[in-house]
């Protein structure tokens, strides 16, 4: 320890306390305190806002924000489990709940706050619980094991994110709570409404205005909740999450000023009434009241530190209490002036209770800017509305754009361009949109996760990501770093120019496209994707000599791989139309080759577990039962799904698996740069969710309705309505255009959704192209699609007449044993892949 | 001592694919490279999926170096070391491999 050295303890080892360790630590004059932190809870800082994220199965340390090695870094002393119990103001020094007596020349409260619990009969006891630390969760999930029903008493956000924790834990959950409706110091009547209809759809049961009086007990153990109005709910789990109190019972029992509804008083620098004294984050009262959220917590922490070590004159200002959230997957965000409170304020607002949406924003009266806003059920433009309202831009002369749903066509991105630099982005870590832009041009970042390390923003309670991201992406786009969309180090080309090459060059195999525009040998990346681009041109048979070496695994054995190098195997089944016979000779074949069976979730059936000398023979088998192969292995046409349509449905308008079938004949083996789904509904009612497909129909009484670019899977998307009352012959002249100019232009591995999402012009400009012809393609483009029909053949069929393609598939090049290396266990009626640990048993070695 | 045991004619590999042989029970993924007509051996277990695999990957280079790329989640391995080129800390079991007279022939003991 130096000589000079002052003593500082700070008293709460919470967010914010160590947000002030790590600030303080950092600035210059930290080398003239020595520092002792009392820290009550076991364990050291944790991400509180992150707390559910414990029973997403993150374990202690995954939320841990200080480890105890950083503390000895910075040469803080920290006392674990162990709260400060008094403080002599008198004598400077504190005293420990376990005795310990530490002086002080300065001290600085961060005690946070703890839940209220109402004083009403029967909360003390079992089943009754907080949400607050890691221990409450602990205990909440124990006892959950034991409790069928849960209730949680309030109905704000950590009401709601509480109520989420018990419907995970599988609990039937009830929310009880006393306003008219729920969250309501964030959100108006009419999103409350809305909240709470998507919050009920998810199961919740939701009871507002409901004032409670008594936990019912018997034997001792919670059984449920008596309200004011006599009316009782049975419940054996209560989590109470009734609003936050701050925690002064120290600053109170050693005389320090309090503010008026709570909370120890500090100034704009943190002072108490006691200078030497300081308090921050939720046990601080500035201006009059306290503050639940972590961001002015943070501000408290810096303005402190620089106060502390006299290197800063920062001082408080007011807090924006904006908070956007994913309640149960809705969004619920409120930010500004949320309520219009601003004289004279106007309010814009839509309501969709169809979807579930609500969103509303606040005008100034001038109507030049916007003041704040409230959204339900899709708070996309979150980041970007409320950087609009803390930098007063000057609003564009339809602010009805920002929430209505996107015009069709019409680009929404006129936002984030326009955002001055000063636009706070992340309010979590106070970073700037000019501060963003900065650390991406001067250290050259060029991902998201590099913003995040290099200026934290994100990585708080993460709602400004997207926000990042876009900035980003628009930071390189300036720079000309031309977010590269280069395949792969041997082809310094997007996939777009590398097929531009082969339609010009000619090329037909890999070792001509690389000499033409490449370098090196290729790798997984190149190879598949200049296959794909061979078969799309040329349709030659991926197995054909020159191709072999480029495909994939699953389409190298024209099945799909699975875990333990086995394969499956699905043949087509058009439209999902299968016979009684067919249906018979695939639970032969099953049957033969012990293959494992499962209805597909896309109206086909899957055999798995054959080895893959078996493939040849399975299909010889399928094929003699009049099957070809469903290509559910390649980057192609998958599925036209159909529904049963106006054959049997008595509200079909049309006949949709003829025409489902017609399409799947048509697509089928067609190579693309993703693989492509399709669907056909023979009515409005939408059965064969076609909307949810690379291109689809549906039935009207006039003909078809045609959507293009849907997407299920990782981010579902609904498909866009290209044009209406088609016959099925211009139908299948404008997916011939429309699919032929994806597989043109995509990337690698870029369904029709996301390549849709970036295609300057929106769907204005894929009618023009596809409709109109605005480029002159579609001559050309119906053409390609028509010489791959005519060239279709059953891949499988042609390799089964070709015996050097059957030798490819034998295990050994050397031996006839079939692999050792693979053991199917029992399961119900059929068999799965044994796991490493049973294997590794019976075969008795390990590699 | 070394047990060259002849696996197979270089001729039944397709350049810049893979086989497995079958040698002392061991299951060894042998590789052909393009124009230079290259061979190597690798053990054929993946030991990110611990599927018995890696003859079955995509051949071809990284910055210069030969390696195949795992069929199942795709992490490279150097095709003359084994050693695994996303994270060095992992490797397969390379072995002693050559041609004679157009046959391939490997040795796998130890
Ligand atoms: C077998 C099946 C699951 C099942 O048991 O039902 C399945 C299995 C696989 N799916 Fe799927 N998907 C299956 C239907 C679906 C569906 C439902 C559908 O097609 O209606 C979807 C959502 C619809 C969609 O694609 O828009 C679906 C979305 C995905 C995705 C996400 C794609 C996306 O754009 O987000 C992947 C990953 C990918 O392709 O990159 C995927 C990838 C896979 C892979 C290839 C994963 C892999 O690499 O091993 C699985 C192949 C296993 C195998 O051996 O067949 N699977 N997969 C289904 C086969 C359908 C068929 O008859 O061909
Ligand atoms: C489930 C949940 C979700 C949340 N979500 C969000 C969100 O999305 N966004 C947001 O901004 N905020 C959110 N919050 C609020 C946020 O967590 C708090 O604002 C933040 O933790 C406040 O930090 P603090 O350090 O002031 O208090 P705390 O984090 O509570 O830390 C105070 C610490 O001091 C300790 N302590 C108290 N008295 C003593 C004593 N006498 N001696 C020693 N130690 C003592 C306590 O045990 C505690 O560990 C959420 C909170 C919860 C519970
Ligand atoms: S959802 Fe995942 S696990 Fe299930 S089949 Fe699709 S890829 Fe496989
Ligand atoms: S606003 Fe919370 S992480 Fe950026």
């Amino acid at each position: 320890m130096s000589r000079s050295t002052k003593r500082l303890i700070v008293v709460g080892n919470g967010m914010v306390g160590h947000r002030f360790l790590e600030t303080m630590c950092a600035l210059p004059g930290a080398a003239d305190w020595s520092i002792t932190t009392f820290c009550e809870e076991p364990r050291l800082a944790y991400d509180r806002v992150n707390l559910s994220k414990f029973f997403a199965g993150d374990t202690d340390g995954d939320l841990t924000l200080g480890s105890a090695d950083a503390y000895a870094r910075m040469g803080v002393e920290i006392v674990v489990g162990d709260a400060a119990a008094s403080i002599d103001r008198e004598g400077r020094q504190v005293r420990s709940q376990a005795g310990r007596l530490v002086p002080y020349d300065a001290l600085v409260l961060a005690t946070g706050s703890y839940p209220f619990v109402p004083p009403i009969p029967g909360v003390a006891g079992d089943g009754c619980f907080v949400y607050r630390t890691i221990d409450d969760l602990k205990a909440i999930r124990d006892y959950a094991q034991t409790a069928n029903v849960g209730v949680v008493v309030g109905g704000g956000l950590l009401g709601l994110e509480a109520a989420n924790a018990l419907r995970n834990l599988g609990l039937e959950t009830h929310v009880v709570e006393m306003a008219p409706r729920l969250m309501a110091l964030q959100v108006d009547e009419m999103g409350g409404a809305i909240l709470r209809r998507r919050i009920e759809a998810l199961g919740v049961a939701v009871h507002t205005g409901m004032v409670t009086k008594e936990i019912v007990r018997r034997e001792g153990r919670a059984c449920g909740l008596r309200f004011a109005d006599g009316g009782e709910l049975a419940a054996d789990l209560v989590v109470f999450s009734a609003g936050i109190r701050a925690r002064d019972d120290l600053a109170r029992a050693s005389g320090l000023a309090l503010g008026s509804r709570g909370g120890i008083a500090i100034d704009g620098q943190c002072r108490t009434s006691d200078p030497n004294i300081l308090a921050i984050g939720e046990c601080a009262s500035w201006d009059g009241r306290t503050y639940g959220l972590v961001a002015p917590g943070y501000r408290m922490a810096d303005v402190a530190a620089q106060a502390l070590t006299g290197t800063g004159q920062g001082k408080l200002g007011t807090f924006d209490m904006s908070t956007k959230l994913k309640l149960m997957g809705v969004d619920v965000a409120s930010f500004g002036d949320a309520f219009g409170l601003e004289a004279g304020a106007h309010t814009l607002s839509i309501v969709d209770s169809v979807d579930g949406v609500y969103k509303k924003l606040v005008v100034s009266a001038d109507k030049k800017r916007l003041l704040g806003g409230v959204l339900v059920g899709d708070a996309s433009a979150y980041g970007q509305l409320l950087a609009m309202v803390q930098s007063k831009t000057v609003l564009p002369p339809n602010p009805s754009d920002f929430i209505l749903p996107a015009r069709t066509g019409a680009s929404s991105g006129f936002g984030i361009a326009s955002l001055p630099d000063s636009a706070l982005v992340c309010s979590c870590h106070n970073v700037s949109k000019g501060a963003i832009c900065a650390a991406i041009t001067d250290s050259g970042l060029t991902a998201v996760s590099e913003v995040k390390a290099c200026t934290k923003a994100g990585t708080g309670c993460g709602s400004c990501v997207t926000l990042v991201k876009d900035i980003l992406n628009l930071e390189l786009k300036k720079a000309g770093v031309a977010v590269t969309n280069y395949v792969c180090e041997h082809f310094k080309l997007s996939r777009q120019e590398l097929f531009h090459v082969v339609k010009v060059g000619q090329q037909r195999t890999f070792e001509e496209v690389i000499r033409a525009a490449g370098s090196g040998r290729g790798c997984e990346i190149c190879k598949p994707a200049v296959a794909s681009i061979l078969a799309s041109v040329w349709n030659e048979h991926v197995l054909a000599d020159p191709h072999v070496g480029l495909q994939d695994t699953n389409d190298r054995f024209l099945a799909n791989i699975q875990r333990d190098g086995t394969y499956s195997v699905v043949p087509r089944v058009p439209a999902g139309e299968i016979t009684p016979d067919q249906l018979i000779a695939l639970g032969d074949v099953a049957k033969k080759y012990r293959l494992y069976t499962k209805i597909t979730g896309a109206q086909r059936i899957d055999l798995f577990g054959a080895r893959s000398e078996q493939l040849p023979l399975v299909w010889a088998d399928l094929i003699a039962a009049g099957f070809e192969s469903g290509h559910a292995y390649g980057k192609a046409l998958r599925t036209v799904k159909s529904c049963v349509g106006s054959t049997w449905c008595r509200y079909g308008v049309q006949d949709s698996v003829s025409f489902a079938v017609r399409l799947e004949n048509r697509y089928k083996g067609l190579r693309s740069p993703h693989k492509l789904k399709a669907a056909a509904s023979g009515c409005a009612r939408e059965c064969a969710e076609a909307q949810s497909k690379d291109f689809g129909v549906i039935a009207t009484d006039k003909g078809y309705n045609l959507f293009v670019c849907g997407n299920g899977g990782m981010k579902p998307q609904h498909a866009q309505l290209l044009a209406s009352d088609l016959d099925e012959d211009t139908v299948i002249r404008y997916v011939d255009r429309f699919l032929m100019f994806y597989i043109r232009t995509a990337d690698r591995l870029e369904r029709t959704a996301p390549w849709f999402n970036k295609l300057e012009g929106g769907l204005e400009y894929l009618r023009q192209v596809v409709i109109d012809d605005s480029l002159g393609l579609a001559a050309d483009l119906e053409r390609d699609m028509r010489a791959i029909v005519n060239t279709y053949e059953c891949e499988w069929k042609a390799t089964l007449a070709d015996p050097d393609k059957v030798r490819r598939f034998r295990p050994f090049i050397n031996s006839e044993l079939p692999d050792p290396s693979i053991v199917h266990l029992p399961l119900r009626q059929q068999h799965r892949v044994a796991t490493w640990n049973e294997k590794a048993a019976r075969l008795g070695h390990g590699a | 001592m070394s047990a060259w045991q002849d696996v197979c004619a270089l001729t039944e590999i397709t350049p810049d694919t893979g086989v497995c042989a079958l040698v002392d029970g061991k299951q060894v993924a042998v590789f052909r490279t393009g124009p230079d007509d290259g061979v190597y051996a690798l053990s054929n277990f993946d030991p990110f999926s611990k599927a018995f695999v890696l003859s079955r990957g995509i051949v071809g280079d990284k910055g210069g170096v030969p390696k195949v790329a795992s069929p199942l989640f795709k992490q490279n391995f150097a095709l003359a070391t084994g050693v695994c080129l996303d994270d060095v800390a992992v490797s397969v079991r390379s072995y002693p491999v050559r041609v004679r007279q157009g046959r391939v022939e490997v040795d796998a003991t130890e």
